[in-house]
C-alpha cells in the first residue's frame, strides 16, 4: 500500500498546529468565500484559538485573523 | 494698462479616481484624509450603501473626484452593492474611472494583493497606497516598494493615513496616474479550458456590444463565472440572459468535466500573489507574539471572554440608556418652550394648531432621536475601529446563530432595549443584506425605553399597590414579563423569518480579526456626523410627515357645538364668584372636557369607534383604540393620549387622577374596563406591535424601500393581536384577574 498523505479536517487540528489545505469543498459560496480569503489548497494555516462557546474558530492564514464557524470550517481538508 | 489674458487650457472635466480595497485597511482614514472635509455622501439608487465622494485637489492645481467604493475581500459579488461596486470599476457605471486607489493593509499584503491582482486586471491605472506601514515595520514586514511598483506596473506609495504620512506622495501619484495608461498587469497562468472558457465568454460580450474594451470583457468574464449562481436567484442587473446561458453552460461543461471554475481562478490568482510576495515582501519566520495576540488571550479566553463581553455591553447598554437623558431632556424642554412661545406669539387657530402641534413638535421627534444615535454610533465606532467588535461577534457568535442571526447582530439588539431607533442603523455593521433585513425587522420587538411609561401607567392602575404574587410585587413580575417575552418573541421571530420570507444561503461568519488599532479622534467623529446626517435627512423627512399626519388625525375635525358649549361652560363660570384656585380647576376640568370630546369628535376618534369591535375581544374600548393610534407617533404618546381621551389634562404615567380615572372606568354594561387581565393583555400588545412610526421611518432608510417596513408593521400588529387576544380569552376562559 503505497504511503498517501493522511488527509484530515482543519476542525480535527488542535489548537496552536499548523497545517497545509488540501481541499475545500461545501456549498459554493462558503468555498469561493474561503478561497478568496485564501484558503486555497497549498496554503499553511494555524489554528489560533476557539471562541469561549466553542464555535467558532479563529485561525491565522497569509499572516491575518480569520474567524470561520465550525460548520463551514469541516470542508476544509488539510494534509 | 496691459492685461495678461488667462491662458485657458480646455474646458477640462475632472478626472475620476476609484478608491477600493480591504475592509480594515484604513481606507476611510485615508480617503478623510485626502478629502477633507469635502466629502459629499449621495446614494446609489436601489441600494441602501453610501456613495462617499469628494474632489481632492493636486499639486499642480487640478482636481480630481475621488469615490469611495464599499470596502471589499474581492470583486466577486453577493449582492447587489457588491455588484455596483464592481462595475463602477470597469466603467459599466456612470463613469469609467481614470484610475483605481487600492488601499493595502501591510500588514496583511497578501490578501489585499488578490484584490489588487484583480483590480490590475482592469487595465486602468492603479496606484497602491501602502497602508498601515508603520504597523508593517513594527512587525518586521519589509516590502520591497521599487519592485513591487515593477512586478505590477502600478505606482505603490508607503502610507500611514492615521498620521497623515504620505498623502503628498499619494497625491503626485495619482495626478500622473491620470496621465498615463496602464501597464500590462502580471501575467495568470490559465489551464487550456480555463482560457478556452473565458474566450468564449469574452467573445460573447464583445460580440454583443456590451464592453468595448477585451480587458474589460475579460474581466467580467471572471466576474461573471465567480458570481453568478446556477438558479439565476440573484439580484444583479443588467446581465442579459444570454450571457447568463453561455454562463451555465460553462459551468455545466466544466462540473461534468470534474472542474471546479471557482478553484481554478481563484488559486490561479494566488500563486500570481505568492510570486509576488516571495519577491517583494521578508516577513520574520517567527512571528513574536504580538500585542494583539496577548489582548485577545484574556479577551476571547474561556471565561475572561465572556466577563469581558458582558462588561463591555453593560456600558454601552447604560450609556445609552442614562447618559442620553440630560440631553433628551433638553431637547423636549426646549421644544416645549418654543411651543408656548409661538402659541403666545400668535392667534389661536388651525394654523397655529399646526405649527405648533405639527411642524414644531415633529421637528422635535426628529431632533430628540439625535443624542442616543450619536453615542451609539460613537460606542460602535470606537469599538469598530479599536477591533473590539469583530472579537464580540467572535464571543457571541454562537448564541445568534442557534436563530439564524450574526454575531454582529448583538449590539444592535442590545441597543433597541434602549430605542429602536438608533439600533435599526447600527445593523449597518452587517455586511449582508439578508441579516440586516432580519435583524432590522425583528428589533423593535425588543422592549425600548419608550414602553416602560406604558408599562409603568398600566402596573399602577390595575395591580393594587399592595398585592403581590410571592415574594415580589405583582408590578415588578408583569414587568419581568413583558421584557422576557419581547426576548423570545425577538429570537422566535429571527427563526420564523429565516425560515420563511428571508430564507437564503444560511449566514456564514467569516469574520476577519484586525490587529488592535488605536482609533482616530477625527475619523470617529466624522463617521458620527454622517450618519446623524443621514438620519436627519432621510428619516427626519418621513417622521415629520407623520406627525404632521397624526396631528390631523387627531384634531380635525373639529366639532363647532362642542367648542360653543365649552365656551358657554366657561362664560358661566365667570359669572360664578369662586376664589380663585377653585375657578382655575373649573375652568381646567372644562378645558380636559373639551379636549376629550374634540377628540371623540375628530378622525382618531371615529377610527377608534369604529375599532371597537374588533379589539373588544383583546379587551380594548374603543378609548384605549384611540389611544393605540396616537401610541404610533411614539409610545409615550399612548399615555398623554388616554389622558386626553378620559379628559385628564397634562397626563404622565405617574399622574394619580388618570390612574383613578382609568381604574373607575367601565363599559357601556358597566363591566370594569382595566382588569388586570386586560392591563396584561394590553402590555403584550404594547410588547408585540410596531407602535413607532420613527421606526419604520428608519427602517424604510435601511432598507431602501418601503416594501419591508410595511411588512414590519403587518406581521408585528397580527403578532401583537394573537398575542392580546390569546392572553385575554385565555384568561377569561380560565377566569384570571377578570
Amino acid at each position: 500500500m503505497n504511503a498517501t498523505t493522511a488527509h484530515r479536517l482543519l476542525a480535527l487540528v488542535p489548537i496552536g498546529s499548523s497545517a497545509v489545505v488540501s481541499r475545500v469543498s461545501g456549498a459554493r459560496t462558503v468555498v469561493r468565500r474561503l478561497l478568496e480569503m485564501g484558503l486555497v489548497p497549498g496554503t499553511t494555516v494555524t489554528v489560533q484559538r476557539e471562541a469561549p462557546l466553542g464555535d467558532p474558530v479563529e485561525v491565522r492564514v497569509r499572516n491575518y485573523a480569520l474567524s470561520i464557524r465550525r460548520a463551514d470550517a469541516l470542508g476544509i481538508e488539510v494534509e | 494698462m496691459s492685461g495678461t489674458a488667462l491662458a485657458r487650457g480646455p474646458a477640462s472635466r475632472q478626472a475620476l479616481v476609484l478608491v477600493a480595497g480591504n475592509p480594515n485597511s484604513g481606507k476611510s482614514t485615508l480617503f478623510n484624509a485626502l478629502s477633507g472635509a469635502r466629502t459629499r455622501v449621495a446614494n446609489y439608487p436601489g441600494v441602501t450603501i453610501d456613495r462617499r465622494s469628494a474632489t481632492v485637489a493636486l499639486a499642480d492645481g487640478r482636481s480630481i473626484e475621488l469615490t469611495d467604493l464599499p470596502g471589499t475581500y474581492s470583486l466577486s459579488a453577493r449582492s447587489r452593492e457588491e455588484q455596483i461596486a464592481v462595475e463602477s470599476l470597469l466603467g459599466r457605471g456612470p463613469r469609467r474611472p481614470d484610475a483605481i486607489l487600492v488601499v493595502a493593509d501591510a500588514t496583511a499584503l497578501a490578501r489585499a494583493l488578490y484584490l489588487t491582482l484583480e483590480i490590475l486586471e482592469i487595465g486602468r491605472p492603479v496606484v497602491i497606497a501602502l497602508n498601515m506601514a508603520d504597523e508593517a515595520e513594527r512587525d518586521g514586514i519589509l516590502i520591497d516598494i521599487e519592485r513591487l511598483e515593477q512586478l505590477t506596473g502600478a505606482r505603490v506609495v508607503r502610507t500611514v493615513a492615521s498620521r497623515g504620512v504620505g498623502l503628498e506622495a499619494l497625491r503626485t501619484a495619482l495626478a500622473s496616474a491620470i496621465e498615463q495608461t496602464a501597464a500590462p498587469p502580471p501575467a495568470v497562468e490559465r489551464t487550456p479550458e480555463m482560457a478556452a472558457d473565458l474566450a468564449e465568454l469574452e467573445g460573447l460580450i464583445l460580440s454583443e456590444g456590451l464592453m468595448d474594451r477585451p480587458e474589460d470583457a475579460r474581466v467580467w468574464a471572471q466576474w461573471l463565472l465567480l458570481s453568478l449562481d446556477h438558479d439565476d436567484e440573484d439580484e444583479f442587473t443588467g446581465i442579459p440572459a444570454s450571457l447568463r446561458r453561455a454562463v451555465r453552460h460553462v459551468h455545466e461543461r466544466a462540473t461534468q468535466a470534474g472542474r471546479n471554475l471557482d478553484l481554478e481562478i481563484i488559486s490561479a490568482r494566488y500563486r500570481v500573489v505568492d510570486e509576488l510576495m516571495a519577491a517583494v515582501c521578508r516577513a520574520p519566520e517567527d512571528r513574536p507574539r504580538s500585542w494583539t495576540d496577548r489582548v485577545d488571550a484574556v479577551l476571547t479566553h474561556k471565561v475572561g471572554g465572556m466577563f469581558a463581553f458582558a462588561a463591555v455591553m453593560m456600558v454601552v447598554f447604560q450609556a445609552l440608556f442614562s447618559w442620553s437623558e440630560p440631553a433628551i431632556a433638553a431637547i423636549e424642554e426646549a421644544v416645549s418652550a418654543v411651543q408656548q412661545a409661538v402659541t403666545g406669539l400668535m392667534p389661536p387657530g388651525p394654523l397655529t394648531s399646526l405649527l405648533v402641534d405639527g411642524v414644531i413638535a415633529g421637528v422635535g421627534n426628529v431632533i430628540v432621536f439625535v443624542p442616543q444615535i450619536g453615542l451609539l454610533f460613537l460606542f460602535i465606532g470606537i469599538l469598530e475601529d479599536l477591533g473590539y467588535l469583530a472579537r464580540a461577534a467572535f464571543v457571541i457568535d454562537r448564541v445568534m446563530r442557534a436563530v439564524g442571526l450574526h454575531g454582529r447582530a448583538f449590539v444592535p439588539m442590545l441597543s433597541g432595549f434602549s430605542c429602536a431607533v438608533p439600533a435599526v442603523m447600527a445593523t449597518r455593521t452587517l455586511d449582508n443584506r439578508t441579516d440586516r433585513l432580519l435583524t432590522m425587522l425583528v428589533l423593535p420587538l425588543t422592549s425600548c425605553s419608550a414602553r416602560l411609561p406604558v408599562y409603568v401607567l398600566v402596573t399602577a392602575t390595575v395591580f393594587a399597590p399592595g398585592s403581590r404574587v410571592g415574594l415580589l410585587s405583582a408590578g415588578a413580575v408583569a414587568l419581568f414579563a413583558m421584557y422576557a417575552l419581547s426576548v423570545v418573541a425577538a429570537l422566535a421571530a429571527a427563526a420564523v423569518l429565516r425560515r420563511t420570507v428571508l430564507k437564503g444561503p444560511v449566514p456564514t461568519l467569516m469574520l476577519e480579526l484586525p490587529p488592535y488599532r488605536r482609533p482616530v479622534l477625527s475619523v470617529l467623529l466624522r463617521g458620527v456626523w454622517q450618519r446623524v446626517r443621514t438620519f436627519l435627512v432621510d428619516a427626519g423627512t418621513v417622521i415629520l410627515a407623520l406627525t404632521i399626519v397624526l396631528w390631523a388625525l387627531l384634531s380635525y375635525p373639529k366639532s363647532a357645538e362642542v367648542a360653543a358649549q365649552a365656551d358657554r361652560d366657561r362664560a358661566a363660570v365667570a359669572t360664578l364668584s369662586l376664589p380663585d384656585d377653585a375657578r382655575g380647576e373649573r375652568l381646567a376640568s372644562i378645558d380636559s372636557h373639551e379636549g376629550g370630546e374634540q377628540l371623540r369628535y375628530s378622525v382618531a376618534g371615529r377610527i377608534g369607534r369604529l375599532m371597537e369591535p374588533v379589539i373588544a375581544p383583546l379587551g380594548f374600548d374603543w378609548r384605549i383604540g384611540v389611544g393605540i393610534l396616537g401610541a404610533f407617533a411614539a409610545r409615550e404618546v399612548f399615555v398623554g393620549t388616554l389622558g386626553i381621551v378620559f379628559d385628564i389634562s397634562n397626563a404622565d404615567e405617574t399622574n394619580e387622577p388618570l390612574r383613578e380615572t382609568l381604574r373607575a372606568a367601565t363599559w357601556p354594561d358597566g363591566s370594569p374596563l382595566m382588569t388586570p387581565l386586560a392591563g396584561v393583555s394590553l402590555m403584550v400588545f404594547f410588547v408585540l406591535a410596531c407602535q413607532c412610526m420613527s421606526t419604520v421611518a428608519v427602517v424604510r432608510r435601511e432598507s431602501g424601500t418601503w416594501r419591508w417596513p410595511l411588512f414590519m408593521v403587518a406581521y408585528m400588529t397580527v403578532l401583537a393581536y394573537m398575542g392580546s387576544l390569546a392572553v385575554y380569552q385565555a384568561g377569561r376562559a380560565l377566569g384570571w384577574g377578570i
